[in-house]
């Protein structure tokens, strides 16, 4: 492995991390806003709405991203909406992410005694105060692994953000590898910035899952 | 005294289940109504339509003198001058004691978080807990939970506060902890409805007894009378169920 190489790659490498990680963490915030509206229409089965978000999760989890993407980058223009490649990835992940977001957040949701409803009912709140302050907190604690599980799977899908022309770390690796044959330290430098991107969250993630559940359970 | 509560042919059915069927009966203002009957006879049914948790199909509820809108989406406000304490305590595991006291106050009431939390800290001193306050839910016994579930409604101000066998889910040596603190209670004067199973206890408290089967009232009276001369042969086989003789 030559070093030299490495120290010359770097700063590409650098500006690919950037890009990802911040087109990730966009796209991860805007999974959760959709997954928990998403969670809250079909936990509360509201009407029509239920309907909508039930094919919207089974439309988005049983496609793969990168159809998604090519959707969203090529077909939208079609009908004369044009959004950017950067958009079109944080777009893409919200959207595959919601639909695993949901699922999960419903599933907090239903792992809490309606009686904790009624309780916040027979104190005088109203239904909004009662989810936010009582159902919601609960919900997003139980919730917890399932998300952050989501949001490690949700930033290694990044590397399909090459396919559309964004210079994520998987379109700089490949294009380097393409350029110069310097196989060997271009997936080094690939391996070592995922690793940086997802070790503190998933290190992050244990500890506030930890907390969390010491906080309500005690164990 | 004056009336506080009044429920006028309250009826509450399942589909073909009648849970409830045309119950009337008042309550007078610092009054203790005791709600005793075999299980599935609709007493905790009764205080859940009180509270507004129950949709009714007929009758109508009164507190001081205005009806209670016990639909859900139209609730005027009524429902939450009477406090419900439960069987499950059901303190909000997220928040410290003092939080799960305060909460309600601050957001419903709108009142300063400073003077809530004064009075928090007073009612909390007077069940024994102030030490708590710092504590989560799980971190205390069935008998201090189901403390605290009382002075969490209480803070509410409310005008009559409905216990729902508050005792059931306690352990032996933790009911009397509880129920000293009803007693308490009933001495400053609250109108309270009570369902429960401790017969001691409801003899002990209660000014007004009442013997629910069937989803009817088969049966009123002082406490004295109730237990020691019931009326009918259905209450007498009830009251039995309650005391042991070795054959």
């Amino acid at each position: 492995m030559d070093f030299g190489v490495i120290k010359e790659y770097l700063p590409l490498y650098e500006k690919a991390f950037l890009l990802t990680i911040k087109i990730g963490w966009i796209g991860i915030l805007l999974s959760l806003v959709l997954g928990i509206l998403v969670a809250f229409i079909l936990f509360y089965r509201i009407p029509v709405l239920k309907l909508i978000a039930g094919a919207y999760i089974e439309l988005f989890r049983n496609t793969p991203l990168l159809v998604q993407l090519f959707f969203l980058y090529f077909g939208l223009p079609k009908i004369g909406l044009s959004i950017s490649a950067e958009w079109c990835g944080a777009l893409g992940l919200g959207l595959l992410g919601g639909s695993y977001m949901a699922e999960g957040f419903r599933s907090g949701l239903e792992a809490i005694p309606v009686s904790q409803t009624e309780s916040a009912y027979s104190l005088g709140m109203s239904k909004g105060q009662m989810f936010r302050k009582v159902i919601l907190p609960q919900a997003f604690s139980l919730s917890i692994p399932a998300i952050v599980a989501n949001v490690i799977f949700l930033l290694k899908e990044t590397s399909v953000f090459s396919a559309i022309s964004l210079m994520d770390l998987m379109f700089t690796a490949k294009d380097l590898i393409g350029l110069y044959y310097n196989t060997t330290e271009c997936l080094f430098l690939l391996v070592l910035f995922y690793i940086l991107m997802l070790l503190p969250v998933s290190i992050a993630g244990s500890v506030v899952e930890k907390k969390a559940r010491y906080r309500m359970f005690g164990v | 005294m004056s009336e506080i509560v009044s429920v006028k042919n309250l009826c509450k059915r399942y589909d073909e289940l009648t849970v409830l069927d045309n119950i009337s009966f008042s309550v007078q203002k610092g009054e203790v109504v005791v709600i005793v009957g075999p299980s599935g006879c609709g007493k905790s049914t009764l205080l859940r339509c009180l509270n507004g948790l129950e949709e009714i199909q007929d009758g109508r509820i009164f507190l001081d003198g205005e009806k209670i809108e016990t639909n859900r989406n139209k609730t005027n406000g009524l429902c939450e001058r009477m406090g419900m304490v439960f069987q499950s305590y059901d303190l909000f595991p997220h928040k410290t004691i003092l939080q799960n006291l305060t909460l309600a106050p601050i957001i419903v009431k709108k009142r300063k978080r400073k003077e809530v939390e004064e009075e928090a800290l007073a009612l909390l001193e007077r069940v024994g807990l102030s030490s708590k306050k710092d504590s989560y839910p799980r971190q205390l016994s069935g008998g201090q939970k189901q403390r605290v579930a009382i002075v969490r409604a209480l803070i509410m101000h409310p005008e009559v506060l409905l216990l729902d066998e508050i005792t059931a889910a306690l352990d032996p040596e933790m009911v009397r902890e509880v129920l000293d603190v009803v007693l308490n209670l009933a001495r400053e004067g609250r109108t309270m409805l009570i369902v429960t199973h401790e017969m001691q206890f409801a003899r002990a408290v209660a000014d007004r007894m009442l013997f629910l089967e069937g989803g009817k009232i088969v049966e009123e009276g002082e406490p004295e009378e109730f237990f020691e001369h019931p009326k009918t042969e259905r209450l007498r086989q009830f009251l039995q169920t309650f005391t042991y003789i070795k054959e």
